[in-house]
């Protein structure tokens, strides 16, 4: 078996396949490890997505990986006012659910037709290096031991990220910027099959609990949960049992899978590049900090991050300075709405149940064409002056 | 309820979902698919037992 590659992925989610395609495309050999036996599976996503999302990173929507059309989005406050995003409001922001195990291994299919090599249940468990350089990986394949020489390697391995911190890079996240999360596949349900459903408050402490239809009456159902507002072990499956208990349009409903998770809210890493050494994707914390979304994201950063790789292949060269072309084009991509939406997600976790009901009520009431941070402050600007002057001065 | 050097995890309630792995500050804590290993790294600071979502990691007594 081929030991010596020019590009060594860890971890087969979105984010490592786009990776992993966009520098086979350039002709580096490229090899794919995934730990899990599965692409795609377990699930632990909610599997929204916005329709300009999937634009932005080149991925063409196909009807495979679509679970569901959404109409738009449903914004909930905690005691109950409503505001409806429809598309003609929201624009590519309206999304789709998707089918993450076809949704992955659709990508990786990608990856392998540009020539990628992929090998299952094969885990990087350290990284090779030499005089502070990353030369490749330790890992287990099968449960037998192995080493892999690469010219780079690409932690694309989720919020777990044991690449980056195994290469000095700091990916630590403060409590206050993780949410722990619990999420049903439902059946059953009376909510409704073509909004995605978002309910704000003390509900969920510091985060939200969602309702992502999945076809007919089925949808995932979850909530996360700020990590700093946790007082006691389980307790997020505690707080999503007591909602769907009191919401009819759920307890009607059954289970037809259970799936846990933490979610990063942070804003993005200092540093996603070392020699021979590159991030992408959760790993990257380039998660949107207010919703939550991460596929996106971590889409049309790897495609950054897959051409970079490409071009460093062509010139033999992935030192530091090499790579330092991938960590400029993401930052330019996402990195101003990562932090705004940082900030703004610091403020909005301490607003208490009545304030947030104000918002949407008065939300509700105005006719907001673009969905957009400076439209919202715009229409609440008048009945909530104070607030809206909080959040100026901040963002 | 295995032991798992400090830590202990219930396996009946764990879902696997990798939540205090990439929460741990020490970076002690390796999932393998199903199964959660805990590094000598581990400095008891708690962070795994808040966040996973099912209370399925204890601290144990300590050696």
């Amino acid at each position: 078996m081929k030991t010596d590659y020019d590009i060594i992925v860890v971890g087969a989610g979105p984010a490592g396949s786009m990776t992993a395609c966009h520098a086979a495309q350039k002709g580096a050999h490229v090899l794919m490890i995934e730990k899990r036996q599965e692409i795609g599976a377990s699930l632990r996503c909610a599997e929204g997505i916005s329709r300009k999302g999937l634009e932005k990173a080149g991925i063409p929507i196909d009807k495979r990986w679509v679970c569901a059309e959404m109409k738009g989005a449903k914004l909930v406050s905690p005691h109950g006012y409503e505001m409806k995003l429809d598309e003609s409001h929201a624009g590519g922001e309206v999304g789709v659910v998707l089918e993450r195990h076809r949704f992955d291994k659709a990508l990786a299919s990608l990856a392998a037709h540009a020539g990628a090599e992929i090998r299952l249940k094969t885990a990087a468990t350290g990284l090779l290096k030499e005089e502070g350089k990353v030369v490749g990986i330790h890992g287990m394949s099968f449960g037998e031991p192995f080493k892999l020489t690469a010219g780079c390697v690409v932690g694309a391995d989720g919020y777990e990220s044991q690449v980056g911190r195994w290469g000095g890079l700091d990916t630590n996240v403060k409590l206050s910027d993780m949410t722990s999360c619990f999420q049903y596949r439902m059946t059953g349900l009376r909510t409704e099959p073509d909004f995605c459903e978002f309910v704000l408050g003390s509900v969920a402490p510091g985060g939200y609990a969602w309702v992502f239809p999945k076809g007919d009456d089925t949808a995932n159902v979850g909530m996360g949960v700020l990590g700093s507002r946790l007082k006691h072990p389980g307790e997020v499956k505690m707080y999503i049992d007591k909602w769907i208990k009191s919401d009819p349009r759920l307890s009607c409903g059954q289970p037809l899978e259970a799936v846990g998770a933490a979610v990063s809210v942070s804003p993005p890493v200092e540093k996603a590049i070392s020699d021979g050494l590159l991030l992408v994707g959760d790993a990257a914390r380039v998660i949107d900090p207010i919703t939550g979304g991460g596929i996106a994201n971590g889409c049309l950063q790897a495609v950054h991050a897959g051409q970079v790789l490409g071009d460093c292949f062509q010139a033999g060269d992935y030192s530091e300075a090499a790579l330092q072309s991938y960590e400029k084009r993401w930052r330019d991509a996402l990195e101003n709405k990562l932090w705004t939406n940082w900030m703004a997600k610091e403020k909005l976790v301490t607003l208490p149940d009545e304030t947030l009901d104000a918002i949407i009520q008065t939300l509700s009431q105005c006719n907001i064409t673009q969905m957009s941070v400076h439209n919202l402050l715009a229409a609440l600007k008048e009945k909530l002056p104070d607030l809206v002057q909080e959040f100026e001065e901040m963002i | 309820m295995s032991e798992a050097g400090w830590m202990k995890v219930n396996v009946e309630k764990c879902m696997h979902c990798g939540a205090c792995a990439g929460s741990c500050p020490q970076n002690a804590i390796f999932l393998h698919e199903v199964i959660l290993t805990f590094s000598t790294a581990c400095n008891r600071c708690g962070r795994c037992v808040k966040i996973c979502p099912v209370g399925a990691v204890t601290m144990g007594a300590k050696k």
